[in-house]
């Protein structure tokens, strides 16, 4: 890996680490739940890089590593569908009663 | 070709946007929702463009798992119930350490050379996290069911230098691995450092408590982005990064909130043996239990004008939520107005009391937070406790010598009465006396949870019916 693009991803990183925690912070503790499983699905970002290796051209290593990739593609999408769907499902019970 | 790339790329930078407004929605239950839906559009967007990237040569593999991983995932969405939340939302922490741990192994499989040094680090990196959140959520995940494992604290002689040992050989191993990707070796120290991390993950979580599981899944749910960020070096994939660094700093904000919460360090928790017999005698307790009927404590509760239930984990045990409603719904009718005190670390995981009580569909206004709740207590007629302990003890707030020393309380011994509603005799998961349930103002009222509740409706109803 070269050192240029290195430097430039973990500026990414620090950057992407301050976001994370000034807007996280902001979540209330009433929906710590549903920001958890929300994260589940996010961290099922790894499915892009799945992808990559799954989709690996024919031939030598290659064979191996796309049948590890689909694997990983398999996991992954649990966690995107998995995590999107329930905490949809979660959301939807949150329900503030008129007073009668 | 190169327009393709550059409309990847544009892609992945408003799937970002849409995950960080996602979260920024979330800072309200109204919009909470909406913020859910974009995300999961930039998330689909982000799918959709990387399978037409020209890297992309074959789809038989991905196929595959993108219909079997959806399926999986479907399933888990719609079949756990409510109170098995904390269950899911580990395993789903272990999935995404998995994912990670594989993309490394595949990259390391398919392209051991030209990795450099710090192609090396990373791979390492992405492999230990990886294999860490997978094996520890699996731990996480069987401690919560009760299944395989007790809940109970695993401690053994010699733990900490294990451990250490442990440690040790998955820093050799990576530094040799790094040094050289393409020497033969190296695929060994590959598989060595990712099998020692999988058996750290198993020594980390394996003494630690089943209350404690809060902190645990938390810390896992930090590293599942952790592990999702590593992975995004080895792709050199900026979106990876950026979504990796929201959900890790999610989990660690999280882990931190719950340790303040028991007033111990993450250090302290993940030493472990918490809950273990505590030695050392505290102050001597005063007073005696004093036991109330259901008919009695109707009595209580139908006088009362300010109610307040602090519901702990005995309430998801005994899936109490709906009867705690059909109650509250009561108690208005009659005139009372009622309110829930939650505690940041009641059940088994952030928040666990609040969707609990949301899917039994009660109004999240009338939950409150701790700080909010308890300048408010002397002015509460009924403070009732459904299955928690711990986190009412007064022992926090006047035994110095107490474990639980330090921690915020909600303080219900301050209200007028207090009853509360437990199975037996036994103490917390801290192994203490609740000096609470010895106070002249506090009734026991005994039995299952639900059973105690349902018996109080019937009374309400019975008393409204003649």
């Amino acid at each position: 890996m070269e050192t240029t693009i290195l430097i430039f991803l973990l500026f990414i990183l620090v950057l992407s680490i301050f976001l994370g925690f000034e807007v996280i912070s902001k979540v209330p503790s009433l929906l710590h739940t549903p920001l958890m499983s929300g994260s589940n699905a996010i961290s099922g970002i790894t499915v892009l890089g799945a992808i990559l290796a799954a989709g690996l051209a024919k031939g030598g290593n290659n064979d191996f590593a796309a049948i590890l990739g689909g694997c990983a593609v398999g996991f992954a999408m649990i966690n995107v569908t998995g995590g999107y769907f329930v905490t949809n499902r979660m959301l939807n019970m949150f329900k503030k009663k008129e007073k009668k | 070709m190169e327009q393709l790339n550059t409309l990847i790329n544009i892609v992945y930078i408003l799937s970002a946007v849409t995950f960080i407004l996602g979260f920024k929605l979330m800072s309200n239950p109204i919009s909470a929702r909406r913020g859910n839906l974009i995300s999961a559009v930039g998330m689909g967007a982000a799918i959709i463009v990387t399978l037409m990237d020209t890297h992309v040569e074959r789809y038989e593999f991905i196929l595959m798992g993108m219909v079997v991983g959806t399926l999986i995932g479907l399933l888990f969405a719609f079949r756990t119930p409510m109170t098995g939340m904390p269950q899911m939302v580990g395993l789903l922490n272990g999935f995404g350490g998995t994912a990670s741990l594989l993309v490394a192994w595949a990259e390391f499989h398919a392209h051991p050379a030209g990795q450099g040094i710090f192609g090396g680090i990373v791979l390492w990196l992405t492999a230990i996290i990886g294999s860490v959140t997978f094996s520890g959520s699996l731990i996480a995940w069987a401690k919560l069911e009760e299944k395989f494992i007790s809940g109970k604290p695993v401690m053994y002689t010699g733990q900490q230098f294990v451990t250490g040992a442990v440690l040790v050989g998955i820093l050799g191993a990576g530094i040799m691995f790094a040094l050289d990707t393409v020497a033969p070796e190296a695929y060994r120290y590959f598989a060595l450092f990712s099998v020692l991390a999988l058996i750290l993950g198993v020594l980390l979580v394996i003494p630690i408590g089943g209350a404690d599981m809060p902190v645990v899944i938390c810390l896992l749910n930090s590293y599942s982005g952790m592990a999702a960020c590593a992975s995004g070096f080895i792709v050199q994939n900026n979106l990876l990064i950026v979504a990796g660094a929201l959900v890790g700093a999610s989990g660690i904000i999280l882990t931190l909130i719950m340790c303040k919460a028991m007033n111990r360090s993450v250090a302290n928790v993940f030493l472990g043996g918490f809950g273990a017999p505590v030695s050392g005698s505290g102050v001597d307790v005063v007073g005696e239990l004093k036991e109330v009927k259901a008919d009695d404590a109707y009595l209580m509760l139908e006088a009362a004008n300010r109610v307040v239930i602090v519901p702990g984990y005995g309430m998801a045990v005994s899936q109490a939520q709906h009867a705690v409603r059909e109650l509250t719904e009561a108690l208005e009718k009659n005139g009372a107005e009622v309110s829930f005190a939650i505690h940041p670390v009641a059940g088994r995981m952030p928040g666990h009391m609040n969707v609990l009580l949301a899917e039994a569909n009660i109004s999240y206004d009338a939950m409150v937070e701790m700080d909010a709740i308890n300048p408010t207590m002397e002015t509460v007629d009924i403070c009732m406790i459904i299955g928690a302990n711990d986190v009412v003890n007064p022992a926090a707030q006047e035994d110095k010598t107490s474990p639980l020393w330090g921690m915020p309380i909600i303080e219900a011994n301050r209200a007028r009465t207090v009853i509360v509603m437990k199975r037996g005799k036994g103490k917390g998961f801290a192994g203490v006396e609740n000096l609470l349930f010895y106070r002249n103002n506090c009734r026991m009222l005994y039995g299952d949870a639900k059973g105690s509740l349902q018996a109080l409706i019937g009374e309400f109803k019975s008393a409204a019916g003649s």
